[in-house]
């Protein structure tokens, strides 16, 4: 990154790409490279069957592709999807960014759902109030690891594994002894919100009558809203300065005299809350139901590929969970005809794959610098670079990586 | 012809916004030890990477014994005998000595590791050599000056023949110094060849036969070091004459700022204390000197008052305020700057920006913030002005990156952002370690304008030339303990020395400690 600015103050390039061009050129080739690589699996996968048929593959995969802009209820769906992958996908990256991994946004998660429903059906507090309370119920969450991380230096990987287990645990057993929540049969599941308390629904201001769908409401756009606040936090404010001290070097933090375990137990406590309310809008939508659970829900691990492929940045959040809200209502299309097992590979190649920018748009870099320096030593009659020698002329590995290292920190900032 | 066993003809190597190495040429002669001299930044470990294979050159060829070699990563330079010592260590902390020095090279039996040979192999070096190393310690555990050791060895092991050591002295002791040039002529009689990464003029002049001199990426020439001088040679390396820094002793010394009375810091490599009763006072324009080997509880005495670690027992008195329980900010705050010894590990945030470096220490502060927002524009106003200031170079300015600064850049950042804290007491720790000639220059004048500002200075050095130089007074430190109170004008290097090593204590240390025990 650093050359090609160097390269353009001195003189005009060959052909000219900014930044953000190659930034956006490298998501969107890496994103076509994974679906190119998804539907080559899906044809091997289809011809291990005894009765192959590959056009069936192909017209899955391209219904896969468009699935989303067959219909309104489709397209309203990714952004149903994406509201609480963008939240989780921000406890994540936001716990990045102070050096912590949290993997413990599914428990965070699940302790918020629960919070949330028991809110809106037990205690008939409005949506707003409902979300509030999960938000603390996830702040909790996220609170017990950030102490232990914080006083005792147990690594926070480890307790937030461990707390996953715990919430899912603790919800079932709560979920099991609390018949009030439960009055409709089959009594397996919390009753729909709507039914106690209309008010608990996240509104969607008669959208849901006039586009005929469940799945919209306002939800989103809070997402959204709260991304924005934190990319505020991060970039704007004395506390993002001090988290972002913390994550990149703690031993500097302190010797400045930050408080870098008041920072790590902060950091958690508002990773744990971003999950909790992911887990709130999720379920204060109305259209599922809270229910006793055998595995832990993948919401929360999802937010890990939102955050990576966004380089834990807030803003770049928005658009990988809105990426990977869409490629779940694409999944659909994979319906009666592939196992859900099959989806969830096709899915996760394309995931893989979209995070190959990075090295993507070091490509793209490397490409241009080598046409730019071609033409310099044309023009140059100094000849500094000896002909001869060009063969030697390959750029070295090391640098190669270091670029992509500054290149990350720019991505980042 | 002459007999060159590597030679490096017209290297050419760009970083993003500079050229490193313009056009150099320099021809290592075989069993010589050949200097190349020049200020930070001039492109000495950039050459050196080059032929140890971590850099590519964008033109240039390199020869070994006439022949054009390829050299494409260090395990081709490894397979041509070259072998280096770089000025960071590339040691793995947590693995052994041993460990370290076959990692790569792994003896085998059946697949796995077998090490008993290799182990004699180490030793019987280390031995001839006179590398003293604990084969079985850990990298983490043991002095700078041993693990430099175990990087010799390392190359031994490896049966290398061009040994490339870079700034090799610029983290040892005066003894160790001696020890190591020992160790470096007994190389050249096994028939080695050593190319010897260097600003120091003494050491050049004493231990090479000949010296290449780089300045700003481009090669100035080469003489035999018999036939030059350290004026000749500073000129051609910093390209202007040089004079030393001359200290005009400053006579009145004001009231006490700090003190440290009765310190007891715990050690965390071993069960004693690191710091034991020690008291000492540090006035106002003066500095005061902390001189001693490394690993005596100097790092520790520093810790325990900046606050970076707890302090067992004894007080610490700031302005007339006893700050020993108060954390570091406070400590700050009341008027406290310290440049750290490791100024990658505790005085940057590698991967921030310049601006974001040098509001470290004030970016909570009235002028730089309003309602917990960071006023952007004052940040890099303050950046932008330290940088004119204090002449820090950087690729972008304020927004660089402060991990692609050179050291001294990175040095003087820190410095900068100290000085600019106005605090009363400022202590410096190894300022000047790893840095050349010019900026070692610039910061002992910085060091000295600021005691001139009356500021109270501690000083902790392990470099003999650097305490005889600048200091007021000095204190020598041997296992946790003050064993001398010297003036440096009626004292000797020697004499400094002798306290040093702890074979010889002044008396009224001694009789601190029997009252002390009564």
């Amino acid at each position: 990154m650093n050359d090609i600015k160097a390269l353009k103050s001195k003189e005009k390039k060959p052909f000219h790409l900014s930044d953000g061009t190659i930034n956006i050129l490298s998501s969107v080739i890496s994103i076509i490279v994974g679906f190119i690589v998804g539907f080559i699996i899906l044809i091997i996968l289809e011809l291990t069957k005894a009765d192959s048929d590959i056009s069936k593959s192909f017209s899955v995969m391209s219904d896969f592709v468009v699935y989303a802009f067959k219909d309104s209820g489709f397209f309203i769906k990714i952004f149903y999807n994406s509201a609480p992958l963008l939240l989780t996908g921000l406890s994540v990256g936001f716990a990045f960014k102070a050096g912590l991994f949290n993997i413990g946004a599914t428990g965070q998660y699940m302790i918020g759902a629960y919070f949330a429903v028991v809110a809106a059906i037990l205690w008939s507090f409005p949506w707003w109030a409902a979300m509030f309370v999960a938000m603390i119920g996830g702040a909790i969450w996220g609170f017990i690891p950030g102490y232990f991380k914080a006083k005792f230096n147990i690594n926070e990987v480890i307790t937030t594994i461990m707390l996953n287990w715990a919430a899912l645990s603790l919800v079932n057993l709560l979920l099991l002894n609390m018949p009030a929540i439960k009055t409709l049969p089959p009594y397996n599941r919390t009753d729909p919100i709507g039914y106690h308390n209309p008010s608990g629904l996240i509104p969607d201001f008669g959208l849901k009558e006039i586009l005929g769908t469940q799945y919209i409401n306002i939800s989103i756009f809070i997402a959204i809203f709260i991304a924005i606040i934190i990319y505020i936090i991060l970039e704007k404010t004395i506390f993002g300065y001090e988290v972002k001290a913390c994550g990149y070097n703690k031993n500097a933090s302190v010797y400045a005299g930050i408080k870098a375990k008041k920072t790590i137990i902060l950091t958690m406590i508002i990773a744990g809350g971003l999950s909790g309310i992911a887990g709130g809008i999720y379920y204060l939508a109305g259209t599922a139901q809270f229910a006793v659970q055998d595995k832990l829900p993948i919401m929360g691990f999802n937010g890990i590929p939102v955050a990576l492929l966004a380089n834990s940045n807030p803003l770049g959040i928005i658009a990988s969970s809105i990426f990977i809200g869409y490629l779940q209502v694409g999944g659909q299309a994979f319906e009666g005809v592939y196992s859900s097992e099959m989806t969830n590979v096709i899915l996760a190649i394309i995931i893989y794959f979209s995070a190959f920018t990075l090295i993507v748009s070091q490509m793209i870099r490397n490409i241009i610098k080598k046409k730019h320096r071609g033409n310099k030593t044309g023009s140059n009659d100094k000849g500094i670079i000896d002909k001869k020698l060009e063969p030697n002329n390959n750029p070295p590995d090391k640098k190669q990586k270091k670029g992509s290292q500054e290149n990350k920190m720019e991505v980042s900032k | 012809m002459e007999d060159y066993i590597i030679e490096m003809n017209g290297i050419r190597k760009e970083f993003p916004g500079v050229v490193a190495n313009d056009n150099v040429t320099i021809k290592l002669k075989r069993g010589e030890i050949h200097a190349l001299l020049g200020e930070n930044g001039a492109g000495k470990s950039t050459l050196m990477s080059v032929l140890f294979g971590l850099y590519r050159p964008e033109a240039g060829e390199i020869r070994k014994n006439g022949k054009v070699v390829n050299i494409t990563n260090p395990n081709d330079a490894n397979d041509l005998g070259i072998g280096m010592v770089h000025q960071h260590f590339k040691l793995v902390e947590v693995f052994t000595v041993l460990e370290n020095i076959i990692l790569g090279a792994e003896p085998t039996k059946y697949g796995f590791l077998s090490t008993k040979e290799t182990r004699e192999k180490v030793l019987e070096l280390s031995e001839k050599f006179n590398l003293k190393v604990d084969v079985d310690a850990k990298i983490e555990d043991i002095s700078v000056g041993m693990q430099q050791r175990v990087e010799i060895l390392k190359m031994l092991y490896r049966e290398n023949e061009i040994l490339i050591f870079d700034e090799p002295t610029a983290v040892l002791t005066p003894q160790e110094i001696d020890e190591l040039m020992k160790i470096m002529k007994d190389l050249i009689k096994e028939g080695k060849s050593i190319l010897f990464i260097s600003h120091k003029l003494n050491e050049i002049m004493s231990v090479c036969d000949r010296v290449s001199v780089l300045r700003k990426g481009k090669y100035i020439g080469t003489v035999d070091v018999d036939k030059t001088n350290i004026d000749e040679l500073s000129e051609m390396m910093v390209g202007r004459k040089v004079d030393s820094v001359k200290v005009t002793p400053k006579k009145k010394v004001g009231k006490t700022i700090l003190s440290v009375r009765n310190l007891v810091v715990p050690s965390k490599l071993h069960k004693n204390n690191a710091v034991n009763n020690v008291s000492f006072d540090v006035h106002e324009g003066e500095i005061l000197c902390i001189a001693g080997i490394e690993g005596n509880g100097q790092t520790e005495l520093v810790y325990g008052i900046t606050g970076l670690e707890k302090i067992t027992s004894g007080n610490l008195i700031l302005n007339g305020e006893d700050i020993s329980k108060i954390d570091i900010r406070k400590r700050n705050m009341m008027g406290m700057s310290h440049i750290p010894e490791d100024r990658h590990k505790h005085g940057l945030v590698l991967d921030f920006n310049l601006a974001n470096n040098l509001i470290l220490k004030k970016y909570f502060q009235e002028e730089y913030q309003q309602h917990g927002f960071i006023k952007k524009d004052q940040v890099y106003k303050h950046s932008d002005k330290l940088i004119e200031e204090y002449d820090i170079r950087s690729g972008r300015g304020s927004q660089t990156i402060v991990r692609s600064m050179s050291g001294g850049n990175q040095q003087k950042a820190i410095i900068a952002r100290e000085i600019d804290c106005e605090s009363s007491v400022l202590i410096a720790v190894q300022p000047t370690r790893g840095l050349d000639v010019g900026a070692i220059e610039n910061i002992h004048k910085m060091i000295i304008q600021q005691r001139d500002m009356n500021k109270a200075i501690l000083l902790i050095s392990l470099e003999l030339d650097e305490v005889m130089d600048i200091s007021d007074r000095i204190l020598v430190m041997y296992n946790g303990k003050i064993v001398a109170e010297l003036n440096p004008k009626k004292t000797s290097p020697q004499e400094i020395g002798l306290y040093m090593v702890g074979s010889k204590i002044q008396d009224k240390f001694i009789e601190k400690e029997v009252k002390k025990d009564e």
